[in-house]
């Protein structure tokens, strides 16, 4: 039996398979067959280190010796020096670009801090359906400490202090709201839980809630000492089964601890929390209309003053904050509002979690102090885009934020920053668009997923996004104007101004964005008829190249509308007035021939 | 109350916190347009969703535009109500509403007395800059109201009205975004819901989207049919109101003009609702003296309180809502049902015509009275006893169809016999007055004494809810007044808990009674107007030599010739009525 | 379960249930030597995390391996769910990604048997609010 003391992890990540890590580690195995030493080091293939910048990468363990960019003809030496030797390899070793140093052990490396695991400390470590699992984990600390130790104007104190600010999207500072909710007199308060996480591609609260549930229990409890409330309720959207499922378990089980309920940790605190469903409607992530819809009414925003601070869910003051917002508490309560307050920038603290998901190498969940820049989360943590294209676009805050251009890639990730940018932070979708990726179709995308979710209570969101959407329809198909450029910024702007909630606020912003950025390919759409993404559809038209059509038939006898005609080997004919650009013939053709134009 | 200061368009003023920017802006002659919002003032109604974004003024320091009509004020806010900004997102606005409505005013039922036409007009619209497609809903056409959702600009009125004011709780929005529309659940037809045909959605609808069943076209049949006898009943609230479609200053008593109106229109004989309300008074108030007789001796059998039933949305919204309490209302049928079954009994009997041949038109400021119209019980062999209700509106309309000058007519009477009416019969045009009616009429007949005074001003007033104790000669009887649904149902849980303290109550559907009906003159959200008419209904009543129903003399007559006494076998057939659950 | 009553109450529970993970990291304990975790959130079921959880349950129940296995949440790495983090006592905790049969039953014979490592390794690249 191989007794492996040393292990050499070769990146098999997309990006570093690319750059012929596979060669590589085929090497790595045959030198040490060379030396003999193919039972005492194992040479592994990991996934993806998320550096692919500097990929392939090479670890060493145990020794954490993390070489970059190494070729496959550098085996020789990583063997033959480190393994054998014990050297190690100088000029492979990641060179920290802030002293010009080599690092030699990768615990020092930077890039091992990107992520810091605040509001997910608890997902995938604990299981979510053990509440002695959580409690062997600091859970409910915070709570007795605050019961135990605290006045709630010194939690709200210290909540402020840490600089916390909502993750639902509009950042505002969750101190101050506890505050403002704690003022105010009122015989029964509530605290809400907005956990109808609805922008396409984004899942941070539902995992949260799967993962660690009693987080979430326990904030809102602390929340409810600190306002004044002894009702919680959690408005969950109805397609989230499992984080129901896990949520109703922790509560049970937190109840039969004594940690809901009544007299909780011998106070006299008293608090309780109930589940509600939401239907999935986007708009009720809006907090007057989550609460609307909570209260049995069309989920409908309506204007704001009154804030539900001051009249709420049933006409009391409520407090309402997201899965994220909560989750973060209970480590601020345990580590201090310093602590907090030492991670991201001057006024964005913390950290965020993001979905990452669209043209990037490591789709997943994130967790990123604030500050980080874009392309730091997409090249060191993402893994960089897929099939080696090249970035095109990011897309934050979803159909509400805007895309983000490589302009902005150094850009430190925070409130004021990407509102600046003209996006926004949003609930923490993040999507990567590749040079394939046509803005208009994107812009056209959100706006479509912005007009099935107005509720349709105002004029500019239920009909202007209608039109906005009907002119990019337009533009799309070719048939766009100059006129229609200006109309759809003008609309645009119209929309941003008047609209009731932040739906309508913010829903023009794919295409403000999208406008600023990419201006040339709206242009290349109106005045060139051409997609350059080749991407609409209507804009498209496929030719077969005579030179390389070797007369196979096969886009022939695959067409499902006969618009390819020719001779046996001889050059095929597409004829345009019958081909419906479904682009089956340049998946088939195996000779290259067909070409899109 | 504390004050702020500010500045609308460059004038400093000084209001109460808590009153809105459009408020503010009216107390400087500013008038700031809106679609949406709608208040009546005193009566506590108000519609403010913050929905359609044309009273959208510009705030400085502001990140976006400020809708007027609930942004309160803040002290040193600098506004702008016609800022370039603030002007250019209002046309647009108004174009993007604009894009989605049908082109159709010159044919649209509401064209003239259109809010949305208006405001294109005040904006000065020429072109609509962004078109595209329109949304299209299915025609709902019940027998009262039709809902024409295609002209609907979403101003959610009709649902405050349905929701809050009458919590009737059929009309809310459905779908989202684009498709979003009124409609009762599920997208069925008004005729399938609970919709009582108040008509208050109709009669606050800025647009074309809702309005009543028009039948002017089958009365102008039937005036030119020789084979029929047309005979016409106006109802107490329509003299009070018809003036102000013809530009008369609100509050006009026009009930000769419309007599001489009505005449030239072609109909054989002009009579008075107002008759059949004093009719009305002598069954449900001698129904309420035989109940209330019973339970001060101590019949513990006997339902109390007595409630009127003169409406026919009323009466739909208990057979809905409360169906556990439908042996408690007044059996009495409505004066326009009473009418109608006199008419084509003992009138056409007078005038030897034969029942089919005799076409009775009643002109109502009400949409439901349709619907009552059209109820299977009101009919005899298939015949009803009402042939067409027309509106106030429609009567308008029908005027202007024959050219008839109606500011100039001379001043007629009304036909006899079922033309003569006291004042009693007017005062059922508002809210307190069929009660009060009632009480003049009881009171002597319990009591065998002449009343000290006619007037009771207890009883009066446009507060939603009202109560008054009358002393009926030692014994204190307990008045309930509500109108408006809303309030009504306030009073039915309380009877429904075994709470209420009275014993007779007068309920009517629209606020201010019949007055405000849906079938009335838009009023467009003033409020005056419907105190103007009350104010005419009253002066009518003071002018009038009889103002108690059993001193009609042709009431008298009736029951002497052909009905014998109230309560009587042959009143109960015609005169009475019972309700169904429809739950 | 008994009703937590205070603070104190509350800390006591917690060192009980650490002092449980202790033992199990060193491996003093006799029992349940080996812990697999299993990222059970929407992401990893819909992968196929239940199959692989539920095959690993039955495979060393199977060859009488004695292991626990247990669900948690996400562990971030969607892109190569199914994911599960093996620990054996007095070593770090591996992280595999990609984690269907064949890979489950690859790392109970390699990696629970041999003690060897297998591919599929995913690196852990953040810091915990421990750190």
């Amino acid at each position: 039996m191989a007794e492996f003391n040393t292990h050499i992890l070769v990146c098999g990540g997309t990006g570093c398979k690319a750059s012929q890590s596979d060669l590589l580690k085929a090497n790595l195995k045959n030198r040490l067959a060379d030396h003999g030493l193919q039972n005492e080091v194992q040479v592994l293939q990991t996934g993806c280190f998320g550096f692919c910048e500097k990929g392939p990468i090479v670890k060493i363990q145990p020794d954490n010796t993390f070489y970059v960019s190494v070729e496959p003809k550098d085996a020789i030496e990583i063997v033959d020096e480190h393994i054998l030797k014990g050297r190690k390899v100088e000029h492979l070793l990641f060179k920290d670009p802030k002293n010009d140093k080599r690092v030699d052990d990768s615990k020092q490396m930077d890039f091992y801090k990107k992520q810091v695991r605040i509001a997910l400390r608890n997902c995938g470590f604990i299981n979510p359906e053990n509440i002695d699992e959580y409690i062997g984990n600091d859970g409910y600390a915070a709570l007795g400490t605050c019961l135990e130790n605290y006045k709630p104007t010194e939690v709200i104190d210290l909540i402020k202090k840490s600089g916390l600010r909502g993750r639902g999207g509009g950042g505002f500072p969750t101190g101050l709201k506890w505050e403002i909710t704690n003022k105010v007199e009122a015989d029964q308060k509530y605290v809400v839980c907005n956990a109808d996480e609805g922008d396409p591609g984004a899942f941070m609260d539902r995992s949260i809630l799967e993962g660690d549930p009693h987080s979430v229990i326990e904030a809102m409890a602390i929340c409810g000492y600190c306002i004044g409330a002894s009702k919680g309720l959690v408005y969950i959207r109805a397609e989230y089964p499992l984080a129901i499922k896990r949520l109703k378990v922790a509560l049970e089980q937190a109840a039969e601890y004594g940690l809901l309920g009544k007299n909780i940790l011998g106070s006299d605190f008293n608090f309780e929390i109930e589940i509600r469903y939401g239907a999935g409607a986007f708009v009720c992530g809006e907090e007057t209309a989550l609460i609307h819809s909570m209260e049995g009414l069309r989920g409908e925003p309506t204007f704001k003053p009154p804030f539900p601070s001051e009249s709420g869910y049933m006409g009391k003051p409520t407090n309402v904050n997201n899965v994220e917002t909560f989750a973060n508490i209970p480590p601020i309560i345990n580590k201090g509002a310093d602590w907090f307050a030492s991670i991201g920038t001057e006024k964005s603290k913390g950290t965020k979690v993001f979905a990452l998901a669209g043209k990037i190498n490591n789709v997943g969940l994130i967790e990123v102090p604030m500050g980080i820049t874009l392309r730091e989360v997409i090249y060191d943590i993402g893994g960089g885009i897929k099939d080696g294209k090249e970035f095109k676009a990011v897309q934050t805050g979803g159909p509400s934020g805007g895309c983000l251009t490589k302009d902005f890639l150094d850009t430190p990730i925070d409130y004021d920053n990407l509102l600046a940018a003209g996006s926004m932070m949003g609930s923490g979708g993040m999507i990567v668009m590749d040079e394939d990726d046509c803005m208009v179709s994107i812009a056209k995308f959100y706006l479509e997923f912005t007009l099935d979710e107005s509720c349709g209570k105002c004029t500019p969101c239920r009909i202007g996004n209608k039109r906005l959407y009907e002119i990019l329809d337009k533009i799309s198909q070719g048939k766009g104007t100059n006129e229609d450029l200006d109309k759809l910024r003008l609309l645009s702007q119209v929309i941003k101004d008047s609209s009731l909630c932040g739906l309508g606020q913010t829903s023009p912003n794919p295409v403000l964005s999208t406008l600023d950025h990419f201006m040339d390919e709206y242009v290349a759409h109106v005045d060139h008829h051409k997609c350059p993404a080749g991407q609409c559809k209507a804009l498209l038209s496929y030719h077969i190249d005579e030179e390389k059509c070797t007369g196979c038939t096969l886009c022939f006898r695959n067409c499902p509308v006969g618009a390819i005609s020719g001779e046996k080997r001889g050059p095929h004919y597409i004829d345009q007035s019958l081909c419906i650009k479904c682009g089956i013939c340049l998946e088939k053709c195996k000779f290259d021939a067909v070409k899109i134009a | 109350m504390e004050k702020i200061t500010l500045n609308i368009d460059h004038k400093n003023i000084e209001v109460p916190r808590g009153t809105t920017i459009l408020e503010a802006a009216a107390q400087v002659g500013i008038d700031i347009p809106t679609l949406c919002h709608m208040k009546l003032h005193d009566m506590n109604i108000e519609n403010k969703p913050g929905g359609c974004r044309v009273c959208v003024v510009e705030v400085k320091g502001r990140r976006n535009l400020a809708p007027a009509c609930c942004t309160e004020v803040a002290p040193g806010m600098e506004i702008s109500t016609h800022s370039m900004r603030a002007v250019n997102a209002r046309r647009t606005i108004l174009e993007l509403i604009l894009s989605d409505h049908p082109a159709d005013c010159l044919v649209c039922a509401k064209s003239g007395n259109c809010e949305l036409q208006d405001m294109a007009h005040q904006m000065g619209i020429r072109e609509i800059h962004y078109q595209g497609a329109q949304t299209h809903y299915r025609e709902d056409t019940s027998p009262a109201i039709i809902r024409e959702m295609d002209k609907c600009i979403r101003c959610k009125r009709c649902e405050t009205m349905c929701n809050e004011v009458q919590t009737v709780g059929v009309l809310s929005t459905i779908n989202r975004g684009f498709e979003a529309v009124v409609s009762p659940a599920f997208e069925m037809n008004l005729d399938h819901s609970v919709c009582t045909y108040c008509g208050q959605c109709v009669a606050v609808c800025p647009t074309g989207a809702l309005t009543e069943v028009d039948e002017t076209g089958a009365v102008i049949r039937a005036l030119s049919d020789p084979s029929k006898t047309v005979i016409v009943q106006t109802a107490p609230a329509v003299r009070a109101a018809l003036g102000e479609e013809f530009e008369l200053e609100a509050g006009t008593l026009v009930t000769g003009k419309m007599v001489s109106a009505l005449r030239r229109l072609g109909f054989d004989y002009v009579f008075d609702t107002d008759f059949a309300a004093d009719l009305t008074i002598m069954e449900e108030g001698t129904e309420l003296l035989s109940r209330l007789g019973k339970y001060l001796a101590g019949d513990k059998e006997v339902k109390m309180p007595i409630l009127t039933s003169c409406c026919p949305a009323w009466v739909k919204f208990f057979e809905h809502q409360f169906p556990e309490l439908k042996d408690i209302p007044s059996t009495a049928r409505s004066p326009q049902q009473m009418f109608g079954a006199i008419a084509k009994t003992y009138f056409a009997d007078k005038i030897g015509v034969k029942r089919e041949d005799l076409v009775v038109v009643s002109i109502m400021p009400c949409v439901a009275k349709k619907y009552e119209s059209s109820r299977d019980e009101f009919a005899a062999n298939g015949n009803p006893d009402v042939d067409y209700a027309l509106t106030t509106r429609e009567l308008a309309s029908l005027i202007n169809l024959s050219n008839i000058d109606f500011k100039s007519l001379p001043e007629e009477d009304f036909d006899q016999p079922l033309g003569e009416s006291t004042g009693a019969g007017v005062i059922f045009g508002t809210t307190g007055g069929v009660i009060e009616a009632a009480v003049r009429t009881a009171y002597e007949i319990q009591t065998g004494k002449t009343l000290p005074r006619l007037d009771f001003h207890e009883l009066r007033g446009m507060e939603g809810l009202r109560k008054a104790t009358i002393d009926f000669d030692g014994t204190p009887i307990n008045i309930g007044i509500a109108h408006g649904l809303g309030n009504a149902r306030k009073l039915l849980e309380e009877i429904k808990a075994g709470k209420s303290e009275f014993h007779a109550i007068e309920i009517m559907s629209c606020p201010g009674g019949c007055i405000g009906g849906g079938g009335q003159p838009y009023h467009h959200g003033d409020v005056e107007i419907l105190k103007k008419r009350q104010k005419a209904i009253y002066s009518e009543d003071k002018n009038k030599t009889l103002r108690k129903s059993h001193e009609n003399p042709h009431i008298k007559k009736l029951y002497e010739e052909f009905l014998g006494a109230p309560m009587s076998e042959k009143a109960h057939h015609l005169l009475h009525t019972g309700y169904f659950d429809r739950s | 379960m008994t009703k937590i009553k205070s603070l104190a109450d509350l800390r006591k529970l917690k060192d009980e249930v650490q002092s449980k993970i202790k033992l199990r990291e060193k491996g003093d304990h006799p029992e349940n030597l080996i812990h697999i975790k299993v990222s059970m959130a929407t992401c990893g079921i819909a992968s196929g995390a239940k199959e692989t959880m539920n095959y690993l349950i039955e495979e060393l129940d199977h060859q009488g391996i004695d292991a626990i296995v247990t669900q948690t949440g996400c562990m971030g790495y969607c892109y190569a769910e199914p994911t599960i983090e093996v620990s054996i006592p007095g070593k770090e905790p591996v992280i595999y990604g990609h984690v269907n049969k064949d890979k489950a039953l690859e790392i109970i014979e390699k990696h629970l048997k041999l003690n060897e490592l297998v591919d599929g390794i995913i690196p852990t690249n953040y810091k915990t609010i421990e750190d």
